[in-house]
């Protein structure tokens, strides 16, 4: 991949495929987007990450122009495309419900949209063809989306909005039930069309594993507002909120006050009666500072014995243990009542394994391995 | 299948004596040799051949059939597209008074619509014909089709329509390749409704019928005012036997597509 080449994001002069501009979208008063401004690039593979209810559909209708916004403007390629109709974007969008034509066999879903154009008879049934290889469809392509199973239903969809190879494809949750295998190898082609094509994606997503696999940008949303736009690594190793760190993946949270003791490096008092822990920031914190040091439990290590060279350590005892096959998470309970977690690898077999419920442990972590944050 | 108790029997029987037997009586005497309706002298299908050797008649089931045909296509057309507009319009100015003004005819006396048209055809001097019986049938009959189909439209999930949008489809194409054809039993049964509606309806046809143009129901209904005549009974039998299939065919066709449909729905649905 050669995604380190890949950030026009980065780039002040390259002009966004997408533009939201100030956007607000209100159903009567209910605010579903709220002032949304963001700029979403050509061969981008944007992936929209939120709990539920919190606007993604809404964006991707106001992109395919099935709602108009209420406030602000969307421009595509520099256009405002406010008042252009559905029919007339070079977008396309893989709906939620998969809205698949219940009176039209399979085959005849994915031409749907190609017969709409100019094209030659000939060259839409290799289209067709193509899509439903694919998607691995061709044993169905003359049934109708009620013979059909709901994975293969979901692949009839996503090969629909795929086969006018749009400019713009817009995917809500375009994966989600499919077994695990196929999925992968989905997300797969998914990145391979991309590359072939250079369609920009925006897909919606509740898996984030998924997200960080295809996407180049993630944007992590709640109640209408983005939270935070940002490469997966980033979202992942340097999050900008408690919100976010805590959307993406498993967080330990330790709330507490800054002080300086360093340039750029804080003691975080979190608890009365232990050694206040050190964390080095970026972020200025005024003394005093209420903060949020957030550590991910893959970043905290686990011993029988304090190690000697960790910036970190604090004692506490094993509260439970969950076995995830290749890691296992550890649950440790300090002296002042709050529990963190910790993931070790698990190298040996479960019998062999060191620690087991009740143990008292030493968990620590490097000041560098956890971000401090204000909010 | 649970047992009925003798109570159901009872009134189970009853009722459908009380509904069918004047009909079940029209049609033994239909049979009757005798000229004298009231008397049994046997079998005979006499009256049917006789029927059919009567010009005044064959004209007047003619004209009825033209009628009807041609009111029901009207009424089908003008009923969907009243009802799409109202289901789908959004919130124009109006909405509420327009869906209720749409329905009001349903619940009009049919002696007050009949005048009315009177009124409106003699006032723009149009004469009575077939033409204005036509216009009078489709008038009440699109309120019926309208009622069908709409009842369909707001059961119909929209993101269809969307998706057809987003795969370029003009508004006017995303309905006739993809609304119409699943919506399409209830517009059928709509326009049988009307069909049947047409055939057998007198008060309005009365009141806008000419001299030129008369209606099978107006026909019978004055020949029995001379007294009934068998001939009458084999008319009316052939009657009930249209109407019943009339009636049977359109709660089949909708009764099937509605079941298909709804399983091609749910199945198109999201599987969670
Ligand atoms: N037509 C509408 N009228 C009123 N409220 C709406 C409408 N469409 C969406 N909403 C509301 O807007 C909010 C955002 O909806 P949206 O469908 O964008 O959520 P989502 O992020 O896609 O959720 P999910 O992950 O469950 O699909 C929801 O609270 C929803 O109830
Ligand atoms: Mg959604």
């Amino acid at each position: 991949m050669n995604q380190a080449v890949f950030t026009p994001w980065d780039d002040p002069s390259a002009k966004p495929l997408i533009r939201f501009k100030g956007v607000t979208k209100r159903f009567g008063e209910f605010v579903a987007i709220d002032n949304l401004t963001l700029d979403i690039y050509e061969r981008e593979f944007f992936a929209l990450l939120g709990p539920s209810g919190c606007g993604k559909t809404t964006m991707m209708r106001m992109l395919a122009g099935f709602e108009t916004a209420t406030e602000g403007s969307i421009e595509l390629s520099g256009q405002d495309i406010g008042p252009v109709p559905p029919n007339k974007r070079a977008v396309n969008m893989m709906f939620q419900s998969y809205a698949l034509f219940p009176h039209l066999t399979v085959y005849d879903n994915i031409a749907f949209g190609l017969r709409r154009g100019t094209m030659p008879r000939e060259q839409i049934d290799a289209r067709v063809s193509e899509m439903l290889k694919l998607t691995r469809l061709e044993k169905f392509a003359r049934r109708k989306p009620h013979q059909i199973s709901g994975g293969q239903r979901q692949r009839v969809a996503l090969a629909r909005s795929l086969a006018k190879a749009p400019k713009l494809l817009l995917l809500d949750e375009p994966l989600g039930a499919l077994d695990a295998k196929l999925r992968q190898a989905t997300q797969f082609e998914l990145m391979d069309i991309q590359e072939k094509t250079g369609t920009t994606f925006v897909i919606v997503t509740h898996d984030q594993e998924e997200a960080m696999t295809v996407a180049s940008r993630v944007a992590v949303m709640d109640e209408g507002r983005v939270m935070q736009v940002a490469t997966p690594e980033r979202i992942y190793e340097a999050p900008n909120s408690v919100y976010v760190a805590d959307f993406i993946g498993d967080v330990n949270i330790l709330k507490g006050t800054a002080t300086a003791n360093g340039t750029g490096s804080y003691a975080v008092t979190w608890d009365e009666g232990q050694r206040p822990v050190t964390a080095i920031s970026d972020t200025v914190f005024s003394e005093g500072q209420a903060c949020f040091l957030a550590i991910r439990p893959e970043k905290i290590a686990i011993n029988a014995e304090r190690p000697t060279d960790a910036d970190n350590a604090i004692q506490g005892k094993i509260l439970d243990i969950a076995y995830l096959g290749n890691l296992s998470t550890y649950h440790v309970a300090l002296p002042g009542g709050q529990v963190i977690k910790a993931q070790a690898a698990n190298t040996r077999r479960v019998s062999r394994r060191s620690f087991t419920w009740e143990d008292t442990v030493w968990i620590s972590w490097t000041a560098t391995a956890g971000v401090l944050l204000d909010q | 299948m649970n047992k009925l108790s003798w109570f159901n029997v009872t009134s189970l029987t009853f009722g459908f004596a009380f509904l069918y037997m004047p009909m079940v009586i029209l049609i033994i005497y239909s049979f009757n040799a005798s000229k004298l309706v009231t008397v049994w002298a046997g079998f005979s299908t006499k009256w049917y051949g006789s029927l059919f050797e009567n010009e005044a008649f064959l004209d007047a089931a003619w004209v009825t059939i033209k009628v009807a045909v041609m009111s029901s296509s009207l009424a089908t057309i003008l009923g969907t597209m009243a009802a799409y507009v109202l289901v789908r319009g959004g919130r124009f100015m109006g909405r509420t008074l327009f869906s209720g003004m749409i329905y009001a005819p349903l619940v009009m006396p049919e002696v007050i619509t009949g005048l009315s048209l009177l009124l409106l055809f003699i006032g723009i001097g149009l004469d009575r014909g077939v033409l204005t019986i036509v216009l009078a049938h489709t008038t009440f009959a699109m309120c019926y089709v309208s009622v069908v189909v709409s009842s369909r439209l707001v059961s119909f999930d929209r993101s269809l329509e969307e998706a057809a949008l987003d795969l370029g489809c003009s508004n006017f194409e995303a309905f006739r390749l993809v609304t119409l054809p699943i919506i399409a039993p209830a517009v059928i049964s709509g326009w049988l409704l009307a069909f049947t509606l047409s055939l057998d309806d007198l008060v309005i046809a009365s009141f806008t019928a000419g001299p030129s143009a008369t209606t099978l129901p107006i026909k019978i209904f004055s020949a029995v005012r001379l007294g009934v005549s068998p001939e009458i009974n084999a008319l009316s039998t052939i009657m009930i036997a249209i109407v019943t299939v009339g009636v049977i065919s359109a709660s089949l066709v909708s009764k099937r597509n509605s079941l298909r449909q709804q399983k091609d729905e749910q199945a198109a649905a999201r599987a969670t």
